[in-house]
This record gives C-alpha cells, structure tokens and sequence, in this order.
C-alpha cells in the first residue's frame, strides 16, 4: 500500500493539432483533497479525462495506488475505485434518480433486486452525507444542483475511492457549495481521496490540501495549500506574459453610444448567467470586460447582439432601445450600426465551407452594394473582399479559398475586417486573438486602438487579462454573472486577478 | 347475430392485418430507443419475406423458411449497423439506400431463381405455417357471443401471430424491467451517460439493430409463409412505413404500439369490408379515407395536435465523444 | 481519430473520393449480376448500346434524364439548408393534377406553348402546396421533415387512386384516368435537336421539358450561389448558429426552401403527362421522385453534377430495358438496386474510403514535406 494514490507520468495528449496535455506528471496523496486549478482551456478537463478512461493518452502512464494500470474505457477507471462527476452531467434526463444510479452498476441482468438494493444504498447515503433527494423523481424536472448531487451518488453507488469533481460549483450557489465542500471534507476524513478541478482560487484556498497549477496544456506547479497564497497561485494560473506593446494616445470618450441597464440573461438550462448588470460605452472609448471563461461575459455579448433573449433589462443603442427582452433581430442592429466579433468564430462568425469573399459578407449579405438586378455581383463582393485582404494583411490573399484553408489568426482577420470596415458606430468584440498566432495578434490590436480613435465605441471581453490591460480605457471585471468591480488600466494585474476570482471582500466560504 | 359475426370477422382480419405491423413496429422501437432512427423497416421487412418464402419453397420446411428470413433480415440490419454505427454515416440516408436495395433484389433474384415474374412458388403443406386451433375451439363454437369470440377470434391463429402479440408485453418487460432494457433506453437518450458509465455504446446499439432485424424478419416471414402462400413483388406495400407511422404514433411505447397497430389494422380491415357500405349520417365513404388515417392520424399527431410525440433525444445522431 | 483533421486536395475531395464510392456502388451491382449468372461486362455492354445504340435510345435516355434532373433539384435544394425532403415523389405527383387541370381546361382553346406555361405554374404550385404542411410543421412545430413527408408521399398516392377513380375519370370510361389531351395539351418533341447530331429520335418522347430542365437547373445554381436566399440556404444549412448570428430567420428559410423542393418535384410531373402520355394516369412518377435522393447525392447537390447523375440514370432506366430484353435474369428493378447502392456508397457510407485516401495521399506527398495546417486552436 502505498500513500499516492494517483500518481501520472508523462501523460500527452494531442486532439489534431490541439496539444491538450504536453508530458503531464501529478501525484495526489490518498486521503487528501486535491485541487487543479487552470484557467478554462488549460487542459484540466482533458487530463482528467484521460485519468477516467474517456480518452486515451497518446502517451504517459497511469499508477493507482502504486500500482501501473491501463485504464481503457471508464469502465476500467471504475474498477479501479475512480469515480467522476462530469461538468456537463452526464445524466439520463427523463430517467428517475435511481436509474440514472443504477445505469451500469445494475447487479443482475432483471432488475428488480438491483432496484430494491439501489434503493435502500441511496437511502444509507442519503442519512451519511445528508444528501436528500427523492429516488423516483426525474432528473430534468430536478434544479441543477440536486441533479449534480445525483451524479455524485453515482460516484458513491460505484464505491469510488477516488472521486473526481470538475467545475463542480458553476451551477451552485453559494449555500449549496458549501454543503458540497462539507461533504468533500467527510469523504476525505473517512480516508477518500477527492480531485477537485476549479478555476476559482477561493475554492481552492477553502478546501483543498494541495494544489497544482495547470496552464496551457502544462503543469506548471504543484504546492502544499498552506504554503501557497492567492496571489502566487494567480501569477501560476495566468503565467507571466510578454508585455504587450501597445502605442495608445489618451482616449477623448464622447457620447454614450451604448448604454445597458439591469440586464439579467439566462441560458439554454435556466441558469443565470448575467445578473443586472449595467454599464456604458462612450465613443472612442473601449471599455474591456475582464473574467476568467464562462462567467456570464458570452451571454452578455450574446444578448447585446440580439442572438439571446434577455429576461429583463435595456439596452440602449445610439440612445435607442434594442428590445433585447424581445426576439432578437440581428440584421437590424447591423442596420443601426453595431459591429460584432463573435467569440466562436468556427461556429458563428463564419460558414468554414463558403468561400472567403462570402464570408466577408456574412450578416451583410442583404446590402444592396452587392446586389445587382436580384443577384450577387460576385466580381464586386470579391473585389471588395480583396481590398479588405490587403487592408487586412490576410493570407493567402485569395477571395476564392474556402475559409477552413485559412489559419486560425486570418480567420480572425476576416470577422474583424467585416466587422470593422463597415463604419460602426458600436463594436463589440469577443475574444479577438483567441488561437491567433502572435503576429496576427499585435496587427489586431492595432486595429482595435484605431477604431477606438475614430471615434468608435468599442466593448471588449477577453479571458487574456492582458489583453484587457493593454487595450482597454476602462475594466469591468465579471464574476459570477455580476460586474464585481472597476477598475483603470493601470492597476495591477493581480489585484483584477483577485477580483476575477471572485476575491475581495466576498470570501463567504473561505476561513 | 348478423351483426355480430361481421363484427366478429372484421375483427379477425383487424388481428391478421396488425401482426406484421406489430412485430415491425417493436423492431423499429428497439432501434429507435438506442438511438439509431430505423427508416429501413420496409427493406427489412420485404427482403425476409422473399428470403422466408423462398427457403420455405426450396427446403419445404416453413421454420427453416423463417429462419431464412430472420436471417436476411439481420444482414440488413447489420448494414445498416455499420453505416450508422460504426461509420457514423447518416441513418436516413441509409434506411433509404436500404429499402431500395430491397425492392429491387428481391425481384431479380426471385426472377433469376423462380422464374415466375418476381413471385416464389406457392407454398403448400409443411413448407406454409398452419393455424392453430385453441383447445376446445370447435367444441364451444356454438356458446353466444363468447363461444364465437373464443373460436373465431382467439381461436384459430398462426403462431406468429401469437408470437407477435407476447412480444408487446415481452419487449415491455425487457425494456423497462431488464439491465439491458435500461441500458438501451439510456443510449438513446444520452449515449454520453452510458459511455461515462463504462458500457459500450457501439455494442449496445449494434445489439438493438439486431434484434430490430430479428423481429423484422418474424414479419416478413408472417407475410410470406403464414399469410399469404409465397411471396409477391413488393407485398411489403408500405407496411414497414405503417409501422414507422405506428411507432412514432405510439411515442415510441410499447403498450401503444400495440393499440396503434390494431388501430392501422382495423382501418386495413375496414377499408376491405367497407367498400360501398353506407354509414349512417355519411354515407358512403371512399375506402380511401380509411387507407389514408392512418397517416393522416400520424402528421397530425407529430405536429403536437393530440399529445406531444418525442423521439429519444439522441435518436439519429451518430455519438461522437464530446471535447 | 486523426482522419477529421486531415485535409485532401479539391481533386481527391470532389473526384477521387466521389469517384471511388461511385465505382464501388457499381461493382456490387455487378456482384448482383454475376450472382444470377449473366455476366456483367455483357450486362454494361447491353446497357451502353440501349441507351446510345441509337437515336431513339438516346432520346429516352434523355426523356428519363428530365424527370431526375427535376427530382434532383428538388433533393439538393433542400440538402442545402439541411432538410432531408423524401416526399419528392408525392409532390410530384400531386403536382400531376395542377397540370391535367390546365390541360384539360385549355388543350382545345389555347396553343400548346401558352398551356404549358400555365401548366408549368401549376406543377410548381401544386408541387410547393403538397411540401407546405410537413415544412410548416418542421419549422414552427419541430416535426421530423423526413416523417411527414414520407407519409404526405402515402396520403399523395391514395388521394390521386381517388381522384382518379373518381373525380376526374370521364363519365362511361373504366379507365383510372383522364381523358387524352388535344393539341394544346401536347408537348413538341425534341427531335430536331437530335436530327442536328444526325439521330432519329423515333418514337422516344423526348420532350422540350429537357430545355426547361436545364434552363431550371442553371436557374438554380443562380438561386443558390447568386442570390441572397440561397446564401441563407446555405448558411443556414452549414452552420445555424451562423444564420442566427446573421441574422437569418430558420423558420422562414425552411418553408421557403421546401416550398421550392416542392416545386421543383412538382415540375416533373409536366414530363410524362405534357410530353408523353397527354393524359393523367396512376403512378406516372414511378419511383423518379426517389431517384432524385440518389442523383442529388452522386451529383453533391450541385447543379453541374446533377445533370450527369440524372443522365446516368436516364442510362440505367434506358439501357436496363435493353438488358432485361436481352437477359431475362435481369429486369429493370436492377436499377433500383443500383439506386439504392449508390445511395449507400455515395450517401451513407460516403466516408468509407476517406481514411484510406488519407494515407496514401499523406504516403503520396510525404516526400514532399509539406506540412499540415493547423486550424484549431
């Protein structure tokens, strides 16, 4: 018997040309709880993945308890007393609770004494870890915080020695998480060990023993949770970035070009995203919203764009509403001058199959210019997209080439041309250099700094916090759904850290 | 009492006519309930007809004709598997390519090996499944009402047709009483939780297509070798489209399978018996009406006009692991 | 798993690997031949000469090639915006109505090119009416397109065996149909076009509907690349986050779309009754409306890859009556077997082969060193 209880080695792990996890060593002591902290994207969920048998390393070794297994398929992991309560649940929607528990752990091939069996564990579980949830309820009719603790007695069902819990307090509220936290300390002072992926700091310092640091498909750091701080494990999880070079003038903010007000956006579950959040954008301002992925910035970008439904507030476009509480009507917007970069270019700032000059129109693709007795005038759409390539510095510089030929940087380029060589009086742009090689990168934000300049309201959100340093006039940082605070460009970078991990002043769970 | 027999006898035809449907709608259920959408269950259908009717008339054996036929059927099934499963193809598109290849090889290899335009030879003696006569059947006959229910109604069935309808309680049973069952439902619902679950989604799913195949085949062989006497070009005529009209109608249950296919059944029955027969306050209505309920009944029923239909949530999408 | 990321040449892409599952579609159809022992070098040779033997052969090829490249149209159209529409051969045959209605009311008062343009308005009405409730149902409703019209394809087929037998049958006649057409009714045929190439198109109806199929397919391609209705087709097809970030509204796209697919199906129906039957009798669509899954498939939905597919077929129904003349083991239903090998090879298992001309197409130009793109992040 050894005290590691997971040790990994070497483990890498390629999705085409996405390295993922690059030579990935981790050891996490038994009876302990350990904590991966990274910002989204730095390949937590991947590792972890792989640990659970539902991806394969391309390279590395596993050891459970000291021993070297291969882990398969997540039924290899489960045998191996490893359990996971997935970000996305993995649940059956219109199945009870004891089915989804049951699934896979059934016990013969009729049911019946499994259910009777399942029953009555569920119920010992239940009374263990105060964990009440009704077994014949169905799971899409539950709030998503039993359905996760649904998942965990999954987790319990299966006997797990070693529980994995990724993301788990996204969709918890704060009363909620702290009773999960109580119930990780139980599991781990009954000699369980338990992995908890978070991008939250203060979770972090709350809960866990040790902690190590994941960015940009490494593991960078591994520390004792007593012996590190915030500020440490925040400079670890961001890393210490070139410093961009940025020329900018001062900004000479005029008139409010786009006002928001209360605004509250749900998504496609019901959870809230954004909570009455209310601000401003001057012209030839830009004003960047700071946060770490996936607190509420892409839902607000959504709902200002009109491709979401808010569920109340106002936003106000050259002093006229936008009826965001209505439908939505994009096309409108851009008829009234609001530019937007959308954050998944793959997905929705572009159609990768057509052709680069029908990209350059996409969302203008009713404008007259281009139209000529009913038809596209392909000439002009291709000869305008050429001065937008050369404007631009897209390569290869070909209107023809279909758009999934293009590198990831000018793919960019193509949005943001669209976008920018519109005259907006708006512009609202997401994540403007994510996977854009680092030439592309200093070439748009040049640009950004020029719309602003000529006199363009510009709001910016980026999970690159200094990218928000160097660009904006004025941070909002989100946290949570909500704008926790304002701040000038020129305060450090780790006091908007804390600020993005929802720090300062809000430490409800932490000691 | 006149009334009654005819009642009796449309009754009987409503019960000869639904069993195909039955055991191919059951066939499209498994499928469709692991996830893979089932638009082949017309090619299924005909091809082990033809195969049934054509082992049965070669080896003059009816068991050896339908197992010839469960086992054509389950090459079907098996391409169809693969195309979906396995190489993640579209499953439209495949049950598509699938009913065609079946209506077109059934009449060439039928022509190539009979000789008879596309027909097997008629099937006589052993090599046609016979009835069954329940016990005391002709002794009771002559009881009122329930005598004539006994005999002519219970009474007097392939046993296929006794197969078909244990089957309804059985898949029941299987589905939502068995491992496997709540296995396949899972799949179908979400292949991610089955997957996280350690069970195989590709096994689980081949396995559903397979038993899809089974029963399709049981249905063709009724239609060929218990039926009718041999097999005809395209005598499926849309019954595999019925049955999926059937399955969607029933929301995908078992139980309602069952009603829905007595239901398109006794519409088949009636459309026989009515013709020219006046009813009351209408008159006389076109056999047309009653063929056309049963798809008329279905679109109205899917556009959400009686009841909600869902399919299972990842029915027709081939499962891909997320990222 | 490495084969999603991989990227071939526009060649290998559009004509090596359609090629291939062409090709192979072609050689389990001849598996099928050699199987009820003809050969099947003989059986392409017997076709090849049935359908270009001869003048007469080239005009049927011709005539059947009309049907499929309407039905074609009318799949791919719908293919664009991600709509599987299976119900072409319902909408074409209702289709058949609009069209014996403008027949029979102007055949003797109107000449036959003022008919036939009223005939054509009423195909694509009729046509676009009977795709309007399954595409209204899939947009508003979520109803499975694919559903609702195969049974709009069963509700068409028993409604016209009433319409027929009933309603527009003339009065004392047995017949399931209507009555024949006079002049006006009564399509010119092409023979002239053929006499240029020095053929004798005989008795084949070859009919100036081919004209109208191709002016139709080009038509097409205007609508889809070239107009601003079919950039949101095809947006909305590719990607509908996209077209909701454009600002494109699905659900209209989606009744406009079937509406068109509809009519385009619908056209068909002027083929046969206009161009050769002069009369509207049961089941003239005959399958057509389903070849047209298999031609838009083989031909990618792209109008210049239609009209070859649908030619090849118009190879199969012409020359597949020259084999089944020749060789009794084989009758026409070959072509559907081959219509649904195709549909297989070119549809659902049109991924088959990619991996292997991967590899050797990465074997091919290792050498060469080029490097992979990156395109993900």
């Amino acid at each position: 018997m050894s005290d590691i209880a997971i040790e990994l080695k070497g483990i890498d792990k390629s999705f085409g040309p996405v390295h993922a996890n690059k030579n990935i060593n981790l050891k996490v002591r038994k009876g302990s709880i350990h904590g991966i902290i990274g910002e989204n994207g730095a390949g937590k969920s991947t590792l972890m993945s792989i640990l659970y048998g539902f991806y394969q390393a391309d390279r590395g070794e596993i050891f459970v308890d000291g021993k070297k297994i291969t882990i398969r398929d997540p039924n290899a992991a489960i045998a191996a007393g490893i359990g996971m309560v997935h970000q996305h649940f993995m649940l059956v929607e219109n199945f009870t609770v004891l089915e989804n528990v049951m699934l896979g752990a059934e016990g013969a091939a009729v049911l019946n004494r499994g259910i009777v069996n399942a029953r009555a564990e569920l119920k010992r579980l239940e009374e263990e870890y105060e964990m009440e949830v009704n077994p014949d309820a169905i799971i899409e009719e539950l709030p998503v915080g039993l359905q996760q603790r649904v998942e965990i007695l999954k987790a319990f069902y299966r006997k797990a020695d070693i529980l994995i819990l990724d993301e788990p307090t996204g969709v918890l509220t704060p009363a909620e998480a702290d009773h999960l936290f109580r119930i990780l300390a139980q599991l781990r002072d009954e000699g369980k060990t338990v992995i908890l992926i978070t991008h939250k700091l203060r979770e972090i310092m709350a809960i866990t023993d040790e902690v190590s640091v994941m960015r940009r498909g490494e593991m960078v750091a591994s520390r004792k949770t007593s012996e590190t701080n915030v500020e440490e494990l925040a400079e670890l999880m961001v890393g210490r970035r070139v410093l961009l070079n940025v020329e900018k003038g001062v900004a000479l903010p005029k008139e409010v070009r786009l006002s928001v007000k209360d605004l509250t956006v749900k998504d496609s579950r019901g959870v809230t995203m954004v909570e009455n959040v209310s601000f401003e954008v001057r012209a030839g301002e830009i004003v960047g919203i700071a946060g770490v992925a996936g607190n509420g910035q892409s839902e607000l970008l959504e709902a200002i764009a009109g491709m979401r439904s808010a569920v109340q507030g106002e936003v106000m476009l050259n002093g006229k509403s936008t009826d965001v509480t209505g439908p939505g009507d994009p096309a409108d917007l851009r008829a009234r001058k609001l530019g937007h970069v959308s954050e998944d270019r793959h997905h929705t700032g572009l159609v990768l199959q057509f052709e680069e000059a029908e990209n350059a129109i996409l969302g203008y693709h009713g404008s007259p210019e281009y139209l000529r007795g009913g038809l596209y005038n392909m000439n002009a759409i291709r000869e305008a997209a050429t001065v937008e390539i050369e404007k631009y510095d897209i390569r290869p510089p070909n209107p023809r080439l279909k758009t999934a030929n293009f590198s990831g940087g000018n793919q960019q380029k193509i949005v943001l041309a669209r976008e920018m060589e519109r005259d907006p009086d708006v512009l609202i742009i997401g994540q403007p250099t994510r996977g854009v090689d680092v030439g592309a990168i200093e070439f748009i934000h040049k640009r950004i700094i020029e719309m602003r300049d000529q006199g363009k309201a510009v709001l910016l959100v980026s999970v690159e916090l200094d990218e928000i340093r160097s660009l904006s006039d004025r941070i909002l940082v989100m946290f949570d759904g909500r704008i926790v605070g304002e701040r000038t460009p020129d305060t450090s970078e780790s006091e908007i850290g804390l600020l993005m991990a929802g720090i300062e002043g809000k430490m409800e769970a932490a000691e | 009492m006149e009334y009654f027999d005819t009642v009796i006898v449309v009754l009987q035809s409503t019960v000869r006519l639904s069993v195909p449907l039955i055991l191919t709608a059951l066939a499209g259920l498994y499928a469709e309930r692991s996830g893979v959408v089932d638009i082949g269950l017309e090619g299924k259908l005909l091809a082990a007809a033809f195969a049934g009717a054509s082992a049965a008339a070669v080896l003059g054996n009816a068991w050896l004709g339908a197992a010839v036929a469960v086992m054509a059927s389950m090459a079907l099934a098996a391409v169809h598997g693969y195309a979906s499963i396995t190489q993640r193809g579209d499953q439209i598109v495949s049950g598509t390519a699938l009913n065609f290849i079946a209506a077109g090889a059934t009449v060439i290899l039928g022509q190539a090996w009979f000789r008879q335009g596309g027909r097997t030879p008629a099937l006589i003696g052993d090599a046609r499944f016979g009835t069954w006569e329940l016990p005391f059947a002709d002794a009771v006959k002559d009881v009122p009402i329930l005598g004539g229910i006994y005999s002519n109604l219970l009474s007097g069935h392939y046993l296929l047709t006794y197969i078909a309808f244990i089957m309804v309680p059985v898949s029941w049973w299987i589905l939502f009483r068995t491992r496997f069952g709540l296995r396949l439902r899972a799949v179908g619902e979400n292949p991610g939780a089955v997957d996280t679950a350690g069970i195989s989604v590709v096994r689980l799913r081949y396995s559903a297509v397979l038993i899809g195949g089974i029963l399709c085949g049981l249905a063709g062989a009724y239609l060929s070798i218990a039926m009718n006497a041999g097999f005809v070009k395209g005598m499926s005529a849309g019954k595999g489209f019925i049955a999926l009209a059937a399955l969607v109608f029933a929301k995908w249950k078992p139980r309602n399978i069952l009603f829905a296919c007595l239901l398109f059944g006794f519409l088949d029955a009636l459309s026989i018996r009515m013709q020219g027969v006046a009813l009351p306050l209408v008159g006389k209505v076109p056999v047309q009406v009653y063929q056309a309920l049963p798809y008329v009944l279905t679109v109205i029923l899917l556009a959400g006009f009686i009841g909600k239909a869902i399919p299972p949530k990842a029915s027709g999408r081939p499962y891909v692991k997320e990222r | 798993m490495s084969a999603p990321f991989a990227k071939l040449p526009a060649w290998a892409e559009y004509g090596l690997i359609p090629l291939i599952n062409l090709i192979v579609a072609f050689l389990v159809a001849g598996l099928v031949v050699l199987f009820v022992g003809e050969s099947p070098i003989q059986a392409a040779y017997l076709m090849v000469k049935g359908a270009f033997g001869s003048g007469e052969g080239v005009g049927f090829t011709l005539y059947y090639a009309t049907y499929f490249i309407f039905t074609g149209l009318a799949v791919a159209v719908a293919f664009h915006a991600g709509l599987f529409n299976i119900g072409g051969e319902g909408q074409a045959y209702i289709a058949g109505v609009g069209v014996a209605l403008v027949c029979l009311q102007y055949d003797t008062t109107l000449p036959w090119y003022l008919v036939f343009v009223l005939a054509v308005a009423a195909s694509v009405a009729f046509g676009a009416l009977w795709a309007l409730i399954p595409a209204w149902l899939q947009a508003k409703r979520g109803s499975h397109i694919v559903i609702t019209t195969i049974m709009f394809n069963y509700i068409a087929s028993i409604s016209m065996v009433y319409l027929l037998t009933r309603v527009l049958k003339p009065l004392g006649s047995m017949a399931p149909q209507t009555r024949t057409f006079e002049a006006g009714g009564q399509l010119p045929r092409l023979d002239w076009l053929l006499a240029l190439f020095g053929l004798d198109v005989g008795y084949a109806p070859f009919n100036i509907t081919f004209l109208l199929s191709l002016a139709v397919a080009f038509g097409i391609w205007l609508l889809l690349w070239r107009s601003k209705l079919g950039y949101e087709i095809r947006t909305l097809g590719h990607s509908p986050s996209a077209a909701r970030y454009a600002g494109i509204n699905q659900a209209k796209i989606i009744i406009v779309t079937m509406l068109i697919s509809g009519g385009l199906a619908g056209l068909t129906a002027l083929n046969p009754i206009m161009g050769d039957q002069y009369r509207l009798q049961l089941d003239f669509v005959n399958g057509a409306g389903f070849v047209g899954i298999a031609v838009a498939l083989m031909g990618r939905s792209h109008p210049a890859g239609i009209i070859p597919a649908a030619i090849l077929f118009g190879v199969l129904y012409q020359g597949g009556a020259e084999i089944s003349f020749e060789m009794p083991n084989i009758s026409r239903d070959m072509i559907v077997v081959i219509q649904g090998l195709v549909i297989l090879f070119a549809g659902a298992l049109e991924h088959m082969f990619r991996p292997t001309v991967i590899r050797l197409y990465q074997r091919m130009v290792a050498g060469s060193g080029k490097p992979a793109t990156a395109t993900g992040e």
